[in-house]
Order: structure tokens, then C-alpha cells, then sequence
């Protein structure tokens, strides 16, 4: 029985193994690293929190192609992003360029915080005013009883 | 009295941004490619490699490109859709059969019913990027100038033929 479950399991090893695909072989490691750098700015929109040099869909590996070949064809880095924003449109990048559609994606946090800390200034503002305001002085006596609670801080005495 | 009522405003905001982002799908990316010239090609067709179809002999017709593959789940949703309307001759619809071996993509056409004019083969999915394809099946209407007028993403559904596209198709074909 062991023995049947060790061999089930190198026949499930093998076909793991086999199943792996080959890594295109880099001949140009510097094409394959434009091509990773490029394809880190874009998004994989068949997975879309992938970025394309991440996924293993089959477009990401076929836009990877792409891109290697448009390299090799001499084509600039801006020429491919281009390439692809015409096809897959702003999305496509992570970093979209700022413009009309863009302003709130690029500036809507920090208008979140902005806001957040106008609404908090004005919020310790108005507190601190209606604890000097309702702030009730001390009696004579509850000073008395403070002084004694306090006991060693006698010497320094009361403020008011 | 005051004191609730701004924190249940914006609760009331939040939820009505969440509800709205939650009835978006995320999977469809606006087109760049409305209103611009279908990208040409020139392919084999599918079921006559030795000729080849391309964009520009569809000039001066109203006609939908149907991106399909017989590895595509959700394409068969829609094809029995897309057969009716094919038999209704409202419009011509062209099969772009996309990164499919030809032999599956000839045996699905004849187990499901072949809707298409024609298909045109794309086994290596060149034609689908230049066309932005990234969720099979997708559907372009294109005007008789040869622009893409719609891209839907995803399958047809009847609401999508009877509100979107085929008030579309009439509008061209005006």
C-alpha cells in the first residue's frame, strides 16, 4: 500500500514537472529586461491586480511576446506603452497620465486628508473652547481635598 | 438632533458610493478603439484557409465581429443568441476565432449551430490584441465606414441585443 502511495506520488511529481514550460530562453538578456520592466507598468486585464510581467495568463504571455518583439524591432519604451494604451486604453497602466478623467484618481486622497484633518483641527478647536468654557473652577473645599489627595505636592501649591 | 444627522449623511453617502461600485464590473474597461477605424488584418478563413477575409471588404455595410473560441465557456451562452439572430438575417456576423486550434473550433461550429458569415482563424491572438481583445467572447459593431461604433465585453445577452446593439444596428444602417 505505502509503496502504491509513494509511486502515485512520483508519477504525480513527474507530470508536475513536466507540465512546467520551458522559460523562453533569454538570448538577449537585455531585451528580457526591458521587456520585465516595461511589462511591470502594465496591468494584466485578465487578472487585473496582476501586473503583466507577473501573470500567467495566456494574453500576458502573448502580450510579453509583444512587447519582446517590438524591442527587438527597435521600438522605443514610450512607442510600446503607447502600443498598448491604444488597444487596452488608460487602464492598461498602473500609473495613468494625469489628465481631465485622472484628476480624482491622482488627487482624490489627497483631498480625503485634507479633509480629514480640516474636520479634525476644527473638531479639537471647538472642544478645547467648551472645556475652558464649561470647565467649573474648584470649590475652596474640593481644592482642600485635592491638595490632601495629592498629599507630596504640597509644596508647589495650588494655582488658583 | 444635529449631532446624528451628519454622521447618518454620510453614512448614506458611503453607502450609496459602495452600491454603485459594487453594481460596476470591473471587467469592463472602456474601449479606446470606439469611434476609431477597425484595425485592418487580413486573415485565412476558418473553414477556407486558402482565402482571407479582411475588415475592408465589409465597406459600406453595418456588421458585428464576434470574437469566439471553442475553449470559451461563456461563449456558448451566448450562441444560441447569436444563431437566432444570425437566422433573422438583421445583420451580418462575422466569427473572429481566436488562439483556437482549427479542428476544435470546426467541431464546436457543428455541435452548436454556425452562426457566422464567415469565421477567420487567429490561432496566435495578433488580430485580438490589435483589437483589445482580453475576455472572450467580445462583440463589435462595426458602421459602414468601417468604424467600431460598440464593443461589448463579455456575452451577449437578449437585453444586450435588444437595448444596445440592435437599436444600434438600425440606427447605421439608417
Amino acid at each position: 500500500m505505502k509503496r502504491l502511495f509513494m509511486l502515485a506520488c512520483l508519477a504525480l511529481l513527474a507530470a508536475s514537472a513536466a507540465a512546467r514550460e520551458a522559460a523562453p530562453s533569454a538570448q538577449d538578456v537585455l531585451v528580457e529586461k526591458r521587456m520585465v520592466a516595461i511589462s511591470e507598468e502594465l496591468r494584466c486585464l485578465v487578472c487585473q491586480n496582476e501586473s503583466l510581467s507577473g501573470s500567467q495568463a495566456e494574453l500576458a504571455q502573448d502580450l510579453r511576446r509583444e512587447i519582446r518583439e517590438q524591442i527587438q524591432d527597435g521600438r522605443s519604451d514610450q512607442e510600446i506603452l503607447d502600443f498598448m494604451v491604444a488597444r487596452y486604453g488608460d487602464f492598461v497602466r498602473y500609473r495613468p497620465p494625469v489628465k481631465g478623467t485622472t484628476l480624482l484618481l491622482w488627487f482624490g486622497p489627497f483631498v480625503l486628508l485634507a479633509g480629514g484633518i480640516a474636520v479634525l483641527v476644527g473638531y479639537l478647536r471647538r472642544r478645547s473652547r467648551r472645556v475652558a468654557e464649561t470647565q467649573p473652577a474648584l470649590s475652596p473645599e474640593e481644592q482642600r481635598k485635592v491638595d490632601a489627595l495629592l498629599g507630596g505636592a504640597k509644596e508647589e501649591g495650588p494655582q488658583s | 438632533m444635529n449631532r446624528f444627522l451628519l454622521p447618518l449623511g454620510i453614512f448614506i453617502v458611503l453607502v450609496a458610493f459602495l452600491a454603485v461600485g459594487l453594481n460596476l464590473n470591473p471587467r469592463e474597461v472602456p474601449s479606446p478603439l470606439i469611434g476609431k477605424p477597425a484595425p485592418a488584418f487580413e486573415l485565412p478563413q476558418l473553414h477556407k484557409p486558402e482565402l482571407t477575409f479582411a475588415p475592408k471588404d465589409m465597406q459600406g455595410k453595418v456588421w458585428l465581429l464576434n470574437v469566439w473560441a471553442s475553449w470559451c465557456v461563456s461563449c456558448r451562452q451566448e450562441h444560441p443568441l447569436l444563431v437566432d439572430l444570425a437566422k433573422s438575417g438583421a445583420v451580418p456576423i462575422y466569427g473572429l476565432n481566436y488562439k483556437d486550434p482549427r479542428d476544435d473550433a470546426l467541431r464546436w461550429l457543428k455541435r452548436y449551430g454556425d452562426p457566422y458569415v464567415l469565421s477567420i482563424a487567429d490561432p496566435e491572438g495578433r488580430v485580438g490584441i490589435d483589437y483589445g481583445v482580453y475576455g472572450v467572447p467580445e462583440t463589435y459593431v462595426i458602421d459602414r465606414a468601417g468604424v467600431i461604433r460598440l464593443k461589448q465585453i463579455g456575452p451577449v445577452t437578449q437585453n444586450d441585443l435588444d437595448k444596445k446593439i440592435m437599436p444600434l444596428v438600425k440606427e447605421l444602417n439608417k
